[in-house]
């Protein structure tokens, strides 16, 4: 009987292997995303010298799920002058894009169930890094959209400062991974984390791991670089006219785009789940990175005042790109040497 | 080749179904009680006069034809890099050009001011 609804299944063996992995990773994904919320708040508490949520379950805890819960339930406005269509689709494009662009990263080495090999990743493409590049760079379009379909001057204020300043870090981000690949010799991600088994890239190539993650944190509209979402001086940007559950689909796909840069970060320059020695399973070892990384993204938010628009876009063109050419010479120089 | 990818296509069904799922439920659940001076853009507490869909920064636009010019220059560095090692001497010459060229234009364009933002 097992026999032969095993025989049955056969050719279907990838599809529902597949359709597990993604349904796994996806809810790991938005289970993250509350998590990572509740860390930023815990953290950005500490370093301002207060508490932090600490009143809702243990240390908290239960702080994220009542929000969201509270989101879920709480009138969705929609102003109304604004285009109905695109004001519904620019979250969606938000939320859908940074779920996608997951679907390619491996977060360790293939493991075998049943005799099955099974790569810890939903995609095993060859040119995962592009993978990501493209569909987190469609993410842009629900960010302009929001901000264009609000009909609200600081909205599209919000929406146009956030395209031109994701696509003029897209630049610098691109560039800097060009060094990797050109160490590596390969796009896919699992080959990459092969390529540094010895030692990880960033000790190679430490000026395009900065260069990278200066821009990671600009493409993932983090602080410093939060200009599309400047308070103080266009109230909130390109989501002021959003509320409940809408507003918090642009903070998912913010988060979720965060863990989805520190994971690239990881692969790229710290050697992926290489644990270098240290006695972590290979997952450990990757989730541990992750983690740390996201701690800088918060870390950094709490540290650095907001830079101004003029010297954002200055700092991005003038310093960023002409430093990642030179550094792209000078790896091209050593790697044909 | 293409089996792979099969999860990434799966991924984005689901990823579809999520989005629209949220766009969904947040527009059944929830209560709905709209009035004019609520349905207003937010204004800071006025009601907005003209239209935000107005003329903005040339800028702008510059940085967008700016971005296409250099991006798609940086797209050709990826199937470089890949065949860098077996490309060997010639390869990186060819480049050492091609990065030359591209610095040369990010130097008249920062030269002729398309890089400031006044």
């Amino acid at each position: 009987m097992i026999d032969n609804t095993i025989e049955f299944l056969e050719p279907y063996t990838y599809l529902i292997i597949g359709s597990i992995k993604a349904l796994v990773i996806a809810g790991a994904l938005m289970g993250v995303v509350p998590g990572l919320v509740w860390l930023e708040r815990r953290l950005m508490g500490r370093f301002q010298v207060r508490l932090g949520p600490n009143r809702v379950g243990p240390f908290g805890l239960g702080q994220p799920i009542s929000d969201s819960i509270k989101l879920l339930f709480k009138e969705s406005i929609i102003q109304s002058s604004a285009d109905k269509f695109l004001f519904h689709l620019a979250p969606a494009i938000v939320v859908f894009t940074s779920i996608v662009a997951f679907a390619v990263i491996p977060f360790g080495e293939p493991i075998t169930i049943f005799g099955q090999k099974i790569g810890l990743l939903v995609a095993d493409v060859n040119i995962g890094l592009l993978f990501v590049f493209a569909i987190s760079g469609m993410g842009i379009y629900g960010i302009v959209l929001a901000g264009f379909s609000s009909n609200n001057k600081y909205s599209l204020m919000g929406g146009l400062r956030s395209s031109a300043q994701m696509i003029s870090y897209e630049l610098t981000l691109g560039l800097a991974a060009v060094s990797v690949i050109a160490i590596t010799g390969s796009l896919s991600l699992t080959d990459m984390v092969k390529g540094q088994e010895v030692i990880p890239n960033i000790l190679i190539q430490p000026l395009a791991f900065l260069l990278f993650f200066t821009a990671g944190v600009a493409e993932t509209n983090r602080a410093p670089f939060d200009l599309p979402e400047a308070e103080q001086e266009l109230v909130a940007g390109f989501h002021t006219e959003y509320s409940g559950m809408k507003f918090a689909m642009f903070f998912m796909g913010e988060y979720i785009n965060m863990v989805t840069m520190s994971a690239l970060i990881t692969l790229l320059f710290l050697g992926g789940w290489n644990a270098y020695g240290l006695p972590l399973w290979p997952i450990l070892a990757f989730a541990g990175k992750v983690a740390v990384l996201l701690c800088v993204f918060i870390w950094l938010r709490s540290t650095y005042p907001r830079i101004r628009y003029d010297r954002l876009m200055t700092f991005g063109w003038k310093f960023l790109l002409p430093l990642s050419l030179f550094n792209l010479l000078v790896t091209s120089v050593f790697v044909v040497l | 080749m293409l089996e792979s990818y099969l999860g990434a296509g799966l991924m984005l069904l689901l990823a579809i179904g999520i989005a629209v799922g949220m766009v969904v439920m947040t527009s059944f659940l929830g209560p709905k009680r709209q009035f004019a001076d609520k349905m207003e853009p937010f204004e800071c507490g006025e009601s907005p006069i003209v239209s935000p869909h107005q003329r903005f920064s040339v800028k702008f636009y510059l940085v967008a034809v700016l971005f296409v010019l250099f991006d798609i220059e940086a797209v050709f560095f990826f199937p470089w890099a890949i065949l860098f090692k077996q490309l060997g001497i010639f390869g990186f010459v060819e480049m050492l050009l091609f990065i030359l060229i591209l610095g040369v234009g990010l130097l008249y364009v920062w030269k002729r001011g398309g890089l400031d933002w006044e």
